[in-house]
């Protein structure tokens, strides 16, 4: 199974965390501050992989995002990149070419649809097409829900 | 989908985070959020009741200023009103911030766990999904016990959602992880099991996870699912790229599935029914032939998918270690991945050739890229990809290549990564050490491993190679002369100085007579370095210099000089101020004839397994270790000749005399009564050649196999000996019986008590030889001799070897030791006369690849051509004269007994004088006794 997900900048920010294991705080900060020194020392030409404490690391660059995942050792390397890939994918249907500003602005959005796709680290669907439809059933009621504000509304002047 | 209106949600929100993103330093940043947290607190504690839309809101904010990597430390219980909301969106935020945040405040639990109940019994679908992913990323114990025994349930009820199907399928696998106690499979089992079955292949994809950890734990209960997984693997990878619609990536039909299927498949072994075996052969096969097809796309997506599933099912043909021709197949494939472009697949194939390397169906195959993995390990830019190439460099080792190998290893090393240094050391070490033929080669290596990498050899390298010198009087003059020539270069490492200053001490004798090699020529050379190391290498070395007093008393005056200058004899270090002075001491008062017994050479060091091995075991942890070392590991019995894993230090090396050399003792050891010479004779029969453990079938270092091997050609004998017992052994056989009589004598005059023999036949050996005997008596009185008989029934043909465990009292001490009992198939041989145009006749028939079994190795005993026709007599077989064309060569014949069947074996055994060699080839009608046979054999001549 995969044990944690991250998603952070080539400025070494912290895009997206997901751990699919209990971790300390403390030691979630520290296991991300190794990573992404080691990651980010990487040169592009570099195999994807790498072995990590007892974890496999995969990871894979897409513009100015990494995408890491820490599997465990039955685990496949491969078809992990294609998970990487297979989210970003999702992402990119969903936000219409992705970037990372709309990661940023919109993180629960990417919780979501990451949580569509995998649960407790295994893979939930790879069905590109109801994974979109059961975020996009979720826009759906969210906007019966509420009426659109206005600005104003929004910055408690109304 | 169209972007719209995504961020517009919560305009707070994204104001909110504009404004991190502008703050210009972290000071800035921790100022704005302490602001809204201020804020955030302030509404939610105020008089006025917040609107489900602010306190969602609220909640997101916190739950990014959280991701930024700051505290909070409030705001749950707002988020557990918003999951017990109606409104979707504000379940949705309320339980990501419950998911993101867990506490185990368990007051909060307890309501959240209200709330889920409610989604749960809710029947929508999306509410439930929710609640189910909550309970996957909480996973806490509380959660187990409320919801375990309801999910089995939601997942397998007939009107239950396929979506929901699939959450509840993870949710109870994250909930067995954590709890296994709290989730009972029982009666659900099998409806789980045929999820396998369902048309749904979302469904499958969610629910194979939670079988295969499921099957893990209980292969026999969950076995159903291996021919349900063969038939859907069957399934996909005959259909067409296009069959599977949106389960189809890049042209691969749901990789994500077939790799799971395969892993599945790796819970258990091969399938017994011929036909789930036969389509499960057919799929792999397919596969691999799909590795070889053009590829449908040139999208890196494509191939990655594809040889995901290559690799899976390589790894399944490995696990089960049984197909030949897949295996050979597997490696081949590898091969052509271990040159391709793509530096991820290079990575992958060296990993995968490293298992490979284990089996013995390809052990040869992988040893053909051999080039290809030394040039990796030369020019790959990245450090991850070479440390794979010494790994199967390591893996794919044998007597054949050893040298190659080491020598590759040691060039890469004067330039490897840091990061990797010490676990080369440590594997050049090894295999220095397990393949070494001659032993002047041995020490060369571990002598230049010091030399390019000393600061990366551990004790355990340097402590293996005193051991080894030691215990192998051939190669201690080779070893002075060479450290005495290491350390003349100006800059030396100091461990070359400890390996250096421990062997003169022990063996400069040996190099003495050359004058370039003086004993003051040593003493000066030793002594030069001895202002630059550290103290326990200054202590090692003053021991060093009183066991020159000994060897050479010329040095006499020169060494006592030196230990009474100050420096030495008022050192502000204890141990050698101590060491100083007793020395100095010692070597005034004692009498020549003291001095040589108290300084005596080191008796030979109880044979172990390499602390080495154990040391990159514990470095590498349990996965990394290669299969044939585990299987080395786990034939590890009780300890046969005590002690721990104590180096050569230097307090047990002055004193050598005392019976029992412990660190703590006293360091001259004057004080204890010196028994004069009883140490090394006592170990000395217990020793075996340290390096007979190398070949494939040795056992590790517990069970004594000291007499094992001399027992393939011959009956009678005596199997061991040390100071308190001896054990002989005569022994008959007929047809498939056979009768062992086994002689204990005591060799003390003091009695034994508790005396008891247990004879045991470990693992499969079990169903093959039937062993059967009565106790002995419990007292064995000085100087008597007891009998023991052993009726022996072979029942099918064997390769491991019955154990005899043996325990008594000798004085206060028990005394365990266990020993092989030489009961090797061989015992069971009917020598078959036949004519040379039989003979070939049969060889022709036997003629499939595994029933032949082949060695090619040094003599290791006399070749004269009596002793060996002596040897093959007593194998068991006939000596068939006139029947091999070329007078030299040996060829025998005969059939093995066994209860169940016959075993038709002939021999050949072609010596080469000249080069001292041999060719041994065996071929029988059964290719495991060809294989154990061979093994057998080829260490007797």
């Amino acid at each position: 199974m995969m044990r944690f997900m991250l998603l952070f900048s080539r400025q070494g920010k912290l895009r997206l965390q997901k751990w699919y294991t209990a971790t300390a705080e403390r030691d979630k900060k520290k296991m991300v501050r190794e990573l992404m020194q080691i990651v980010l020392a990487r040169k592009p030409k570099m195999c994807s992989f790498l072995e990590w404490r007892d974890l496999k690391i995969v990871y894979k660059r897409y513009a100015s995002l990494y995408f890491c995942c820490a599997i465990e050792e039955q685990d496949n390397e491969l078809i992990t990149l294609e998970i990487i890939h297979r989210f970003v994918e999702l992402l990119d249907k969903y936000f219409g070419s992705v970037c990372e500003l709309d990661i940023i602005f919109n993180f629960e959005k990417a919780y979501f649809i990451l949580d569509e796709f995998l649960m407790g680290g295994e893979i939930q669907d790879t069905s590109k097409k109801s994974v979109l439809k059961a975020i996009e059933q979720a826009d759906l009621l969210q906007e019966e829900d509420e009426p659109p504000r206005s600005v104003l509304e929004e910055m408690g002047l109304a | 989908m169209p972007a719209v209106s995504k961020g517009d949600g919560m305009r707070g929100l994204a104001v909110f985070i504009s404004d991190i993103r502008n703050c210009k330093s972290k000071e800035a940043e921790i100022k704005r959020i302490n602001k809204e947290l201020a804020n955030i607190r302030s509404k939610f504690k105020g008089d006025k009741a917040l609107d489900g839309y602010s306190k969602k809101k609220y909640v997101c904010k916190l739950l990014f200023i959280f991701l930024l990597g700051h505290d909070i430390d409030f705001g749950h219980m707002e988020a557990v009103n918003l999951l017990s909301s109606n409104k979707y969106t504000e379940k949705q935020i309320g339980y990501l911030f419950i998911s993101v945040l867990v506490n185990s405040n368990s007051e909060l639990i307890r309501l959240i766990n209200n709330a889920i109940k409610n989604d749960l019994s809710s029947r929508n679908p999306t509410f439930m999904c929710l609640a189910l992913h909550c309970i996957a990323n909480v996973g806490s114990r509380e959660m187990a016990e409320a919801f375990a025994s309801e999910i089995p349930r939601i997942l397998v009820a007939g009107d239950t959602m396929d979506s929901v199907k699939q959450s509840a399928a993870l949710c109870l696998l994250r909930l067995y992880k954590t709890s296994p106690d709290l989730v009972l499979m029982g009666e659900w089992t099998s409806r789980v099991v045929h999820l396998l079955n369902d048309q749904h292949m979302g469904v499958v994809t969610a629910a194979i996870s939670l079988i295969t950890c499921l099957s893990q734990k209980n292969p026999d209960e969950f076995k159903t699912c291996v021919s349900l997984a063969v038939s859907r693997l069957s399934r996909i990878v005959s259909s067409a790229s296009t069959d599977l619609q949106d389960y189809t990536y890049y042209f691969v039909p749901a990789p994500w599935l077939s790799c799971k299927l395969l892993r599945l498949l790796q819970c258990y072994p091969p399938p017994e029914d011929g036909a789930v075996k036969g389509r499960l052969v057919e799929c792999l096969e397919t596969i691999l032939n799909k590795a070889q097809e053009p590829p449908k796309s040139k999208k890196v997506q494509h191939s990655n998918a594809k040889n995901a599933i290559l690799f899976e099912a390589i790894s399944l043909i490995i696990h089960y270690d049984s197909e030949p021709n897949l295996l050979v197949r597997a490696c081949n494939q590898l091969g052509q991945f271990l040159q391709h472009r793509e530096t991820n697949l290079r990575y992958l194939a060296l990993e995968s050739m490293c298992t490979l390397a284990s089996s013995e169906f390809s052990h040869e195959a992988v040893k053909t890229h051999i080039e290809t993995v030394i040039n990796a390990l030369k020019t790959e830019r990245d450090v991850s990809v070479r440390q794979r190439a010494a790994d199967l460099l390591y893996a794919m080792c044998d007597r054949s290549n050893a040298k190659q190998i080491v020598a590759e290893m040691l060039s890469y090393l004067e330039t490897a990564d840091y990061s990797i240094r010490e676990e080369m050391v440590l594997k050049v070490a090894i295999l220095a050490e397990k393949y070494a033929i001659d032993y002047s080669w041995y020490v060369d290596t571990i002598l230049n491993l010091i030399r390019i990498a000393g600061d990366y050899v551990s004790e355990e390298v340097w402590y293996r190679v005193i051991q080894i010198v030691i215990n192998r009087d051939d190669v201690q003059g080779y070893a002075a002369k060479t450290v005495f020539e290491a350390l003349q270069a100006p800059a030396c490492h100091e461990n070359m100085v400890k390996v250096g200053g421990y062997i003169l001490g022990e063996f400069g004798n040996l190099i003495a007579g050359d004058p370039r090699s003086s004993p003051l020529v040593q003493f000066n050379l030793l002594h030069s370095k001895f202002h630059l190391c550290s103290v326990p290498t200054r202590a090692l070395l003053l021991s060093a210099y009183i066991k020159f007093i000994n060897l050479f008393p010329e040095t006499k005056a020169t060494i006592q000089e030196v230990l009474r200058c100050d420096s030495q004899i008022r050192n502000s270090d204890v141990e050698l101020q101590q060491r100083a002075v007793e020395y100095l001491k010692l070597s005034s008062i004692a009498s020549t004839d003291v001095l040589a017994t108290v300084l005596e050479e080191m008796p030979p060091f109880p044979e172990r397994e390499s602390s080495i091995l154990a040391k990159l075991k514990k470095k590498k942890g349990p996965g990394a270790v290669s299969v044939t070392e585990l299987e080395d590991s786990k034939r590890e019995g009780g300890e046969l000749n005590g002690g721990g894993d104590r180096g050569p230090d230097t307090a047990a090396m002055a004193a050598s005399n005392t019976s029992t050399p412990s660190p703590s003792a006293d360091l001259l050891g004057i004080r204890s009564a010196a028994p004069v010479g009883a140490a090394p004779s006592s170990a000395g029969s217990l020793l075996v050649d340290v390096f007979s453990e190398a070949g494939p079938t040795a056992p590790s270092a517990a069970v004594n196999d000291d007499g094992f091997l001399r027992f393939v050609c011959k009956n009678n004998g005596v199997l061991f000996e040390n100071q308190l017992l001896q054990i002989g052994i005569k022994s008959e056989y007929r047809q498939n019986l056979g009768r062992m009589y086994l002689f204990y004598g005591n060799k003390t005059s003091v009695q034994f008590a508790s005396f008891t023999t247990t004879v045991s036949c470990p693992g499969e050996l079990q169903s093959q030889l039937n062993v059967q005997t009565k106790p002995v008596e419990p007292l064995v009185e000085g100087g008597a001799q007891i009998q023991q008989v052993l009726n022996i029934e072979c029942l099918s043909d064997f390769s491991e070897a019955p154990l005899l465990n043996i325990k008594f009292r000798y004085g206060g001490a028990l005394q365990n030791l266990t020993l092989k009992l030489p009961v090797t198939i061989n015992k069971f041989f009917q020598p078959t006369e036949m004519s040379s145009h039989d003979f070939f006749q049969r060889w022709k028939q036997l003629s499939q690849p595994q029933q032949e079994a082949q060695k090619i190795f040094k003599a290791n005993h006399s070749m004269d051509t009596e002793v060996l026709k002596a040897k093959l007599l007593g194998l068991g077989t006939a000596l068939l004269d006139n029947v091999d064309p070329n007078p030299e060569n040996y060829v025998c014949a005969g059939v093995i007994q066994t209860k169940s069947q016959q075993v038709g074996c002939l021999l050949r055994l072609e010596p080469n004088a000249q080069a001292q060699m041999y060719r041994l080839t065996l071929r029988c009608s059964k290719d495991s006794v060809s294989r154990r046979l061979c093994e057998l054999l080829a260490q007797q001549f």
